[in-house]
């Protein structure tokens, strides 16, 4: 149901959606203006817990910056970390490791994963379902603690490292992954059945929150955003980085457009990742996990470049300029989110408040990304 | 259209370099594998529209606005940053202000994804951009009067 927002005579009332509230996943204020139960205008009011990273990274030296990259998008914290090194490992012109660049896959897969369960646990709440939460962090859980022995964290991950990953992986998460993957796929039709087939669900979902593919490029929005309004547009492919290329998978797209098409991308994108991580755990060479003569001190010679990257919730570039010192002349940190989210305003207009929020919900937003 | 028809509709905005003797419109080439993108161009200020148009009609996504301080060259860069989905090629438009008066026109008319992009390289580096509908600060307090990524401001 819409409302034609053009031809409005009656009165309307303004409300503030957060900065607390459930339903925004973080410290994000919307200033709603409201006729009845329909929305006239949607203004989201950012910053609440921006950091200044990008100030960060000028001011101390190239690897003192890592840890930060855990800390913007929390909930899929390799990509970042991913997308950092290569920037700098492009300018200072380091090549990694085979073995390096294939544990970098399997770790971001995993957290891929863990990052749509998260999703999907949290969407389901939104929706008023409780249940499938407690599933999908069953699930998640298992990706955490394979994480976590091998990085050292569950969570603000910081793992890789310029020219190599920080740890080599064993035996145990070698086998821990098959085992994961197994598991996983077995798990996939419960969810389908579960909350795929579910009719309060799809009722939410379906004909929902609808975004049209021009919408998405003129907004820049990317990622499951993107994919779910029929633009098969994943970075992975378009730019093939690190040892992507290598393995056979399909891009998970929908021309659905709606919040059923950005929840069908990301469970599909679940089955993908699982296919890549199975194909780089069998093909995983040996060799070191770190280049050799990386200097301590990394002083990349002068210039700019730019990398980009496929995180969970779309294209996180980083743009780099070096004036050939330790530390960073500029650090430019492009966060998909914040292009996810700035489609809101105009996609619902005229929309009934509690199907804007299906929609905000299924842009899978994370605010310390957006804010930085 | 091709990303060398393009390059060449882009060229007759850029600027031209001055030192050569024959002087060339800054429109270069670049190896994607070594600076992420495959077209690097230096616009006039004034122009940076005229090339968002360009890139608009040829269906390009603008992923990204940011600034950079050249405070030892007196000026900024503001940096455009495009990418086109079917293929995963890269534009740069790039346009140097000088620092004393940082002002350019606003894309956000083009591309309405810009209007965020836009308030946020204006908090960071207090470039004005002309025209925009609200330029407010987007990540700093509603009060801020500074400037953090200015390379004179101290933290």
């Amino acid at each position: 149901m819409s409302l034609d927002v053009q031809n409005l005579d009656r009165e309307t009332f303004v409300v503030n959606l957060g900065p607390q509230h459930p339903a925004t996943h973080g410290v994000l204020r919307i200033k709603l203006t409201m006729d009845g139960e329909y929305i006239v205008d949607a203004e989201p009011v950012l910053g609440y817990i921006h950091r200044m990273h990008e100030k960060m990274g000028e001011n101390r030296s190239y690897a003192k910056f890592l840890p930060n990259m855990g800390r913007m998008d929390y909930v899929a914290a390799l990509f970042n970390s991913h997308g950092y090194v290569a920037a700098v490992e492009r300018l200072a012109g380091i090549t990694v490791p085979e073995r390096a660049e294939f544990i970098r896959v399997i770790t971001c897969e995993l957290n891929r994963v863990a990052s749509h369960l998260l999703w999907l646990g949290a969407y389901l709440i939104d929706l008023g379902g409780f249940t499938p939460m407690l599933y999908a962090f069953d699930d998640r859980e298992m990706i955490l603690d394979l994480l976590e022995a091998v990085t050292g964290a569950r969570l603000t991950f910081c793992y890789f490292r310029f020219g190599g990953v920080a740890n080599d992986v064993d035996e145990n998460f070698v086998s821990g992954t098959r085992v994961f993957v197994a598991r996983m796929r077995s798990r996939m039709p419960m969810y389908e059945a579960f909350v795929s087939k579910n009719i309060i669900f799809r009722k939410r979902c379906e004909g929902i929150g609808v975004i049209s593919a021009e919408t998405c490029r003129r907004y820049g929005a990317t990622g499951p955003v993107i994919r779910g309004s029929g633009v098969a547009y994943d970075v992975r492919k378009a730019e093939p980085y690190s040892a992507y290329p290598r393995f056979q998978f399909n891009v998970a797209v929908s021309d659905l457009c709606d919040n059923m098409g950005r929840y069908r991308v990301r469970v599909d994108e679940i089955v993908e990742s699982l296919r890549i991580i199975e194909q780089a755990i069998d093909q995983l060479p040996g060799g070191p996990v770190m280049a050799e003569k990386v200097p301590r001190s990394l002083k990349p010679p002068k210039g700019d470049c730019y990398f980009n990257v496929e995180s969970a919730r779309g294209s996180f570039g980083v743009r780099v300029v070096s004036d050939a010192t330790e530390n960073a002349y500029r650090l430019k940190l492009r966060s998909p989110c914040l292009s996810n989210l700035h489609l809101f305003r105009e996609c619902s207009r005229g929309m009934l408040l509690p199907d804007a929020l299906a929609m905000l919900g299924s842009l899978d937003l994370v605010i310390p990304d957006i804010d930085r | 259209m091709s990303l060398s028809a393009i390059k060449q509709k882009l060229a007759e905005i850029a600027v031209r370099s001055a030192d050569a003797a024959s002087p060339v419109p800054l429109a270069v080439d670049t190896a994607h594998a070594v600076r992420g993108t495959d077209l690097d161009v230096t616009v006039p200020p004034e122009r940076v529209t005229d090339a968002a148009r360009v890139l608009d009609e040829a269906a390009f996504m603008l992923e990204s606005i940011t600034g950079v301080d050249f405070i030892a060259e007196g000026q900024m860069e503001v940096v455009y940053d495009y990418t086109f989905t079917a293929s995963g090629e890269r534009v740069a438009i790039r346009a140097r202000v000088p620092r004393a008066k940082p002002e350019l026109p606003t894309v956000c008319g083009i591309h309405p994804g810009a209007n965020w992009h836009e308030r946020e390289t204006h908090d960071f580096f207090g470039i004005v951009f002309t025209g925009h509908p609200d330029l407010i600060p987007l990540l700093l307090p509603e009060d801020a009067d500074f400037h953090p990524l200015r390379k004179d401001y101290g933290a």
